[in-house]
């Protein structure tokens, strides 16, 4: 394929998706808002108010962007997820197998439909937390590029799970037992200066900690670790996943017969 | 001789070991219409499905106008438009909606891909329900979305799996007129069916696949010379109480109204409307009690059972 037309097959693949997802909007952009409202209510207001002041910050300026970036989370990896797998049990991931896509086409469509939703997913939700909050923004760069790049993560790690799924319970297992503790251990809600030295070495094992506490230095100055090393796990994540994506596709595993 | 499609020796093991191909090979050749005939589970899917890159081979190669599917799998696929068995697009996209995005996957422009929408929907009858969801269609409908779909990027050749299968007979013949339509405009087809006078009304050339094997690839016309003899059914007038013994042994009663006769390739047939007419047995209509193509196809299968 010429590069017009790699372009035009990327862009194809990266309509549908954003047309899926926003087709169906009241389950994909309003569940998360709603849930991170509550968020903010709860444990920015009522109980943030008790807690006092995290970091040198109010509780809630503290939580929203940890919570900002678990919605862009779960967003990014649900929407590759349940769309690769629902290509593969509706066996429309064959209109694209029977093309001459060339596979990294087909991860950088789907991944990027991914980054979509989960931005719109976070921009959604971060507009709504201006109601609780006078958001600050100390770093648009690091937001920005943090942001798209932990959503390419997870999106990655989303069609990896879809290849591999073989039933609808496949696809949430990762989601419930995975991505959930570690995005409420990820430093969310705390600083992992509260924690002992232990438990500090522990958390820094969870790569989400490193998304989260760069994406909140991007907004409030503060971080639990430095901009470099949370850039180099995002960066070896991203090169990690797709390499293995590759080699799924390449094989055919799970989606050819 | 130019060939669309060229398949040697392919071979395919699924992972529980069994095998569904043992070495099929096949010539099929540009502007052919091509029958490709087997039972359920003899591997004609199979065939497909490797050629159109569904399926992994195990061995064997296949090439495409000349183009091998693992050396150059881009040209080989933009010239193969593939109409699988089972319905497989998005039920929740609108019908226009599906076939632009395949257009799209083969690198077509959108503006373009509408405009070929327009034309293949319009030719198939599917044009007022564009905008509908392709689950909104009945069965009928969903099959010629999945024929449109095929020749969205304009193949060269097309395979049909099935493609008419639990399709009225209106539909079918005009699904056939079609078909014709598209192979004397230049596409080479391949079809696969169960109703063998689909086959022998449409295909030129016909391949037979039986366990995993080929086992009778030719003409359609030489096949059915080596059919041995036909059974005629022949519907009387008047009922008739018991076959007179002095008609022709290749006559037998079914009823009082029907009779079957069975000719030899090489018989003509007035010899027994002649005996008949001795008698004053009035035919008021005869047919053939199977389909040629059906009875060569049961013949070939049972020999390969048997051996």
């Amino acid at each position: 394929m010429t590069l017009k037309e790699q372009y035009i097959a990327f862009e194809t693949i990266l309509i549908k998706e954003i047309l899926r997802f926003a087709r169906i909007w009241v389950q994909t952009i309003v569940p998360p808002v709603i849930t991170m409202s509550l968020y903010f209510v709860i444990f920015g207001n009522l109980i943030g108010s008790q807690i006092g002041d995290m970091d040198g910050f109010r509780y809630i300026d503290y939580i929203v962007p940890g919570l900002i970036m678990m919605a862009v989370i779960n967003n990014s990896y649900a929407n590759v997820v349940s769309s690769f797998y629902g290509c593969k049990f509706h066996h429309h991931i064959e209109e694209m197998l029977v093309s001459p896509l060339p596979n990294y086409l087909i991860i950088l469509g789907f991944v990027t439909g991914g980054i979509a939703r989960g931005l719109s997913v976070g921009l959604a939700v971060t507009l709504v937390s201006m109601l609780f909050t006078d958001l600050q923004v100390t770093n648009l760069a690091v937001v920005i590029t943090i942001v798209v790049l932990t959503s390419a993560v997870f999106a990655l790690a989303g069609l990896i799970n879809g290849v591999y799924a073989k039933s609808f319970d496949d696809i949430s297992i990762v989601p419930t037992f995975v991505l959930t503790p570690l995005t409420y251990l990820g430093g969310v809600f705390y600083t992992i200066s509260m924690l002992p030295d232990f438990w500090q070495g522990v958390s820094r094992l969870n790569p989400i900690l490193y998304m989260v506490n760069a994406f909140r230095y991007g907004f409030l100055g503060v971080s639990d670790i430095g901009l470099g090393p949370s850039y180099a796990i995002i960066g070896i994540f991203i090169v990690g996943l797709y390499g293995y994506a590759m080699y799924l596709l390449n094989t055919g595993y799970g989606i050819r017969r | 001789m130019a060939y669309a499609l060229t398949v040697e020796n392919l071979r395919k093991v699924y992972a529980n070991g069994f095998e569904a191909l043992k070495g099929v090979s096949l010539s099929v050749e540009e502007g052919d219409f091509y029958a490709l005939l087997g039972s359920n589970g003899a591997g004609k899917s199979t065939t497909i499905g490797i050629i159109s890159s569904l399926v992994t081979k195990t061995a064997g190669s296949v090439k495409v106008f000349g183009h091998d599917i693992d050396q150059d799998f881009a040209a080989a696929k933009r010239l193969i438009g593939l109409v699988p068995q089972e319905f497989n697009f998005n039920v929740f996209e609108p019908v226009e909606e599906i076939l632009v995005n395949q257009a799209g996957y083969f690198g077509i422009p959108r503006r373009t891909g509408f405009e070929r929408a327009e034309q293949y929907l319009k030719q198939l009858g599917l044009w007022d329900k564009r905008r509908c969801q392709a689950r909104e269609l009945s069965g009928g409908m969903k099959r010629r979305l999945m024929i449109a779909r095929a020749l969205v990027h304009r193949p060269r050749l097309l395979i049909l799996d099935e493609p008419t299968a639990g399709v009225d007979i209106e539909i079918r013949r005009s699904m056939w007129t079609y078909l014709h339509e598209l192979n004397a405009a230049g596409t080479t087809i391949i079809l696969t069916t169960h109703y063998l006078e689909e086959a022998e009304n449409l295909c030129r050339n016909i391949a037979i696949i039986d366990k995993g094997c080929v086992v009778e690839q030719a003409s359609m016309k030489h096949l059915l010379t080596k059919l041995d003899c036909e059974i005629f059914v022949l519907d009387l007038r008047e009922p008739l109480k018991s076959l007179p013994p002095t008609l022709p042994d290749c006559l037998q009663q079914i009823d009082e109204t029907t009779l079957e006769a069975v000719i030899s390739r090489d018989d003509s047939i007035n010899f027994l409307f002649k005996a008949l007419s001795e008698h004053g047995i009035e035919v008021l209509s005869m047919r053939n009690k199977t389909n040629r193509l059906e009875q060569l196809f049961i013949n070939m299968t049972r020999r390969n059972a048997a051996a």
